[in-house]
């Protein structure tokens, strides 16, 4: 296995079930954050700090890449299915796309969000 | 099962770096993967300098440069010497392919490695033994079912339908696809692999055979045709420029369609 040269559409592979797995503990995360805003103000608080760290900002950050790159390898998945893109020329692009488009869209999604005040 | 480690008895340990052809004034430095079942010492990878001006272009070239003029008892397989027999596929610079067709001159950066199909057993330096592989190629009955009464002559076919086997019945099943699968390389016991699924679709593809639904219904399974995860390792490796993995997913949504 380890003489095997890397290809894109082979890591990006691994990266999209890693994603995968991430996101179940960035559920779990949400699912915290939700159940302390549901028992009260003093464990909200406690999960704020928490998230409101630069760990828990760095967690949040890459939370936010897992799920869009998941996303976006996903509908990539999606196209496969369906039949298209197997070229070579296409499935390079595909896999480009959901690589640079999940990094694009979660750095987006940053900037938004502090612009409008989210990141206090 | 997944294996990301080889075996302590597969460890790659040293190797013999050979002398230089005496007289030769260009080289190509060449590293090969080494083991010989019956001296019992772990693998090893040997350097050999091949002489360019005394050799032809391919990596097969430079391999029976190798065995004719430096070391004899170096082993592999080869016959047709140009990409029509599969029988020199292996891996080179970290890429399954066939030695014949590739240029020596297109591997970049210093020496041409050279190793064995990945997670095949060996059976001697760049020899897999590839029993599993041809057992898979064999249990999708790579041949024309009918029940209808055979013709006086041939059995027709349309041109249109002809062409539908175009990308698919060129596979010289060389297994260059299959090994370089990490699915295959972790579930081959189960999983079939990019090179009898091509083939399946192939006979599945074919407007003259009458199995159809047989051919489906023993893919349908979690292991034998669902392991493809579109890696797309196969499409790359493919040395007849092949798209296994396009033909796996024809295969699934075949098996959608025929439940609509």
């Amino acid at each position: 296995m380890q003489i095997y040269r890397w290809t894109l559409t082979m890591a990006l592979s691994i990266v999209h079930r890693a994603t995968g797995i991430a996101l179940y503990v960035g559920t779990l995360l949400l699912a915290w954050w939700l159940i302390a805003a549901a028992s009260g103000p003093a464990a909200y608080a406690h999960v704020q700090a928490f998230t409101g760290s630069i760990i828990g900002r760095l967690i949040m950050f890459g939370y936010t890449w897992a799920l869009m790159h998941h996303m976006l390898s996903g509908i990539r998945h999606f196209v496969w299915d369906l039949g298209y893109g197997f070229k070579a020329n296409e499935r390079e692009a595909l896999t480009w796309g959901a690589l640079i488009g999940g990094i694009a869209l979660t750095v987006l999604i940053w900037i938004i969000a502090y612009a409008t005040g989210g990141g206090r | 099962m997944v294996e990301f480690a080889l075996p302590k008895n597969s460890k790659i340990t040293g190797g013999k770096t050979w002398p230089k052809p005496a007289g030769a004034t260009e080289f190509r430095e060449f590293r090969v993967y080494r083991w010989n079942p019956d001296d019992g010492k772990n693998p090893s990878v040997d350097t050999y300098y091949v002489d360019t001006n005394d050799c032809g272009p391919m990596v097969l070239d430079g391999l029976i440069w190798i065995k004719n003029h430096i070391d004899p008892s170096l082993t592999f397989r080869r016959s047709c010497r140009e990409g029509v027999c599969g029988s020199c596929a292996m891996n080179i610079d970290g890429q399954n392919t066939l030695a014949c067709t590739r240029s020596m001159h297109d591997v970049k950066d210093g020496a041409v490695k050279i190793n064995p199909l990945p997670h095949q057993p060996v059976v001697k330096d760049l020899v897999p033994d590839l029993t599993n592989f041809y057992a898979q190629y064999a249990s999708v009955e790579p041949w024309l079912k009918t029940t209808s009464p055979t013709p006086q002559k041939e059995w027709r076919q349309s041109h249109e339908d002809r062409e539908k086997l175009d990308g698919l019945y060129e596979c010289i099943l060389c297994a260059c696809c299959s090994t370089s699968c990490p699915s295959y390389w972790w579930n081959s016991d189960r999983y079939l692999g990019p090179a009898a699924l091509l083939q399946a679709n192939r006979w599945v593809s074919d407007s003259r055979d009458e199995a159809t639904g047989e051919r489906l219904d023993n893919l349908e399974d979690p292991f034998r045709l669902y392991r493809c995860h579109t890696i797309m390792n196969c499409a790359k490796a493919c040395p007849k420029g092949l798209n296994p993995a396009e033909a796996i997913a024809e295969l699934k949504l075949k098996m959608v369609e025929r439940q609509i």
